[in-house]
């Protein structure tokens, strides 16, 4: 037992973190990769009738293991769906309010949850030309409660991000309001070593939880920004055995009966 | 409007792009892209066109490298999340040789929208407080019943817009299995709709089952006969996505970059008469493999 959570990637730890923050009988849009992963591994632990919806225009998509999509506009993803529409449409149901949760990566992220997935650099002659927003940015502005899940990196956690792809809280305070943008609020951030969510007034990050065995100087080693810290800073619980084999399962495939060493 | 028969060659359909078109490529991604059509236009080697898309494949690096395109629309360009970043949209980019308009996905599919509907623009509540909006110089609207501030998200209306379908009659009427990308209303925003379909069939077959038409023919120019014309692309329920011809392409434009994306057209492209060659190149045992594929993930 203590050998298989002890051979945990970054990866499964962050997409099994996440995937307990999702509550059953909600409406998740999820972004493709880590973001889709841990919604699956929710259906298939304590949230049965979680919907996952996807932005190929997917609603209800239960995937195959071991056949899992690298695009969420391709057929895999489409695996036993209950309805298919089209992409302007599926974002018009997240306008509309129906979508409890949003669920993004990021490549760049800053201390008031804005996502940079564009530029580094200016953003007329980039230093590096990123792939662009896709529907990041209508999933932050849209969804009630937005999820972010990354790497804890100091070039990932950034003071400010070089291009807001998508909208946080932009400066802070009421500025996300006061830009339009009625709904949505951000909820936590999952990384490999903590869980970060933000401090009402300021809508600054905020250090929340920290994973097993991880101190509040190593987070702030990978952070780029000074970092608030919570008065009740609380010790995540490490992934369980049933949780890994989940993961291990829909990324893989169904495990062959193994025969049993004495 | 008159039943007119509408079925030629690719390369007929090709002849009515003109250099300076913005030329719409339906389906998204790797799904449903009409490749025999991109084919066709790459093989013409049109100048100063324009593309958009909603998310855009390596299909942009081929136009890229063969110095076809000076401005490029969509919210997302890439290979696909197992190849990292696209060193070809990316050398032309940093370079400011090409123009990219980024605008969200949402955005793209309003933009598309608005000009399928014959408005100049949609209200929407995306975008806002965004980069993405500053650099687009989206504008902002305030409702007139509610006094709410909302983005106005601009009219799009192509001049050609290339589509990829499951079935058409030859009068252009267009059926589509799974989802539909935002292909609807690109093609009623276009000026000129050419589409591509797995299979040519009769009105008969059309019209008994006229709920899956999602295009009338008399929102279509041209109808091209492409048995797997989104390959190495996915058809939803015909053949999944040829990976390991992804994995040849990417590790190629890594290497060698825009040289390679040049290199990839001559030898897929233009040294085929059509794009039947180019499909007969995978061989029917590789071509049977991705109906399997396609197969497997279909509803029973």
């Amino acid at each position: 037992m203590s050998d298989v959570t002890a051979e945990i990637t970054a990866e499964e730890l962050m997409a099994i973190t996440a995937s307990r923050l999702l509550a059953d009988h909600k409406v998740v849009f999820a972004g493709v990769g880590m973001p889709l992963l841990a919604s699956a591994v929710a259906r298939h632990r304590h949230a049965p009738n979680l919907t996952i919806v996807l932005e190929g225009g997917i609603i209800g998509t239960t995937l195959l293991p071991g056949k899992l999509p690298i695009s969420t506009n391709e057929m895999r993803a489409a695996y036993g769906a209950q309805m298919l529409t089209d992409i302007t449409d599926i974002f018009l149901y997240a306008q509309r309010g129906y979508f409890d949760y949003g669920f993004l990566g990021a490549a760049q992220v800053d201390m008031y949850g804005n996502i940079n997935t564009s530029v580094i650099g200016r953003a007329e002659r980039p230093r590096v030309r990123l792939p662009g927003s896709g529907g990041a940015n209508d999933i932050i502005s849209l969804c009630h409660e937005v999820l972010i899940v990354t790497q804890h990196e100091p070039r990932r956690f950034v003071e400010r991000v070089d291009f807001i792809t998508s909208p946080g809280y932009l400066s802070g305070g009421d500025s996300r309001a006061r830009a339009g943008l009625r709904t949505g609020r951000l909820g936590p951030v999952v990384t490999d070593l903590a869980l970060l969510d933000f401090e009402p007034d300021s809508r600054r990050m905020r250090l929340r939880a920290l994973q097993p065995g991880v101190t509040v100087a190593q987070v702030r080693a990978q952070t780029g920004f000074d970092l608030l810290l919570s008065d009740a800073l609380e010790e995540l619980a490490p992934p369980s055995p049933e949780e890994i084999a989940i993961y291990r399962e829909l990324r893989d495939g169904p495990v062959r009966v193994a025969v049993d060493v004495p | 409007m008159e039943h007119v028969d509408k079925r030629m060659s690719a390369e007929e359909a090709a002849a009515l792009i003109r250099d300076g078109d913005h030329v719409a490529i339906g389906g998204t991604l790797y799904s449903r892209t009409p490749m025999a059509l991109v084919f066709a236009l790459l093989r013409q080697r049109r100048r100063h066109l324009t593309v958009s898309r909603p998310l855009a494949c390596y299909e942009i690096e081929l136009f890229l490298s063969t110095g076809a395109l000076d401005r490029i629309v969509s919210s997302w360009v890439g290979i696909g999340l197992p190849w990292g970043l696209p060193p070809i949209f990316r050398h032309y980019v940093e370079r400011g040789e090409v123009a990219f308009d980024e605008w969200s996905h949402l955005a793209m599919g309003l933009r598309y929208k608005a000009g399928a509907m014959g408005v100049p623009f949609l209200p929407t509540l995306t975008m806002l407080g965004s980069d993405l909006a500053t650099r687009m110089d989206l504008q902002t609207v305030t409702c007139p019943y509610t006094g709410d501030l909302l983005a106005a998200v601009p009219a799009l209306n192509p001049d050609v817009a290339l589509l990829h379908a499951h079935r058409a009659d030859m009068f252009g009427n267009v059926q589509v299995d799974g989802y539909q990308h935002m292909d609807v209303d690109m093609a009623r925003a276009a000026r000129t709709v050419i589409v591509s379909a797995e299979q040519i069939v009769s009105p008969e077959e059309i019209a008994a089952r006229p709920d899956r038409t999602m295009l009338p023919h008399f929102a279509v120019d041209a109808v091209v006969a492409a048995p797997h014309g989104a390959y190495p692309h996915e058809c939803y329920g015909r053949y999944g996505p040829d990976l390991a011809h992804f994995d040849a392409y990417a590790a190629a434009a890594k290497q060698d970059g825009p040289a390679a994306g040049l290199r990839y057209v001559e030898q897929n492209v233009d040294a085929h008469a059509g794009f039947a060659g180019f499909v007969a190149g995978a061989g029917p045992a590789r071509l049977a493999a991705l109906a399997a594929d396609a197969g497997e993930l279909m509803p029973t």
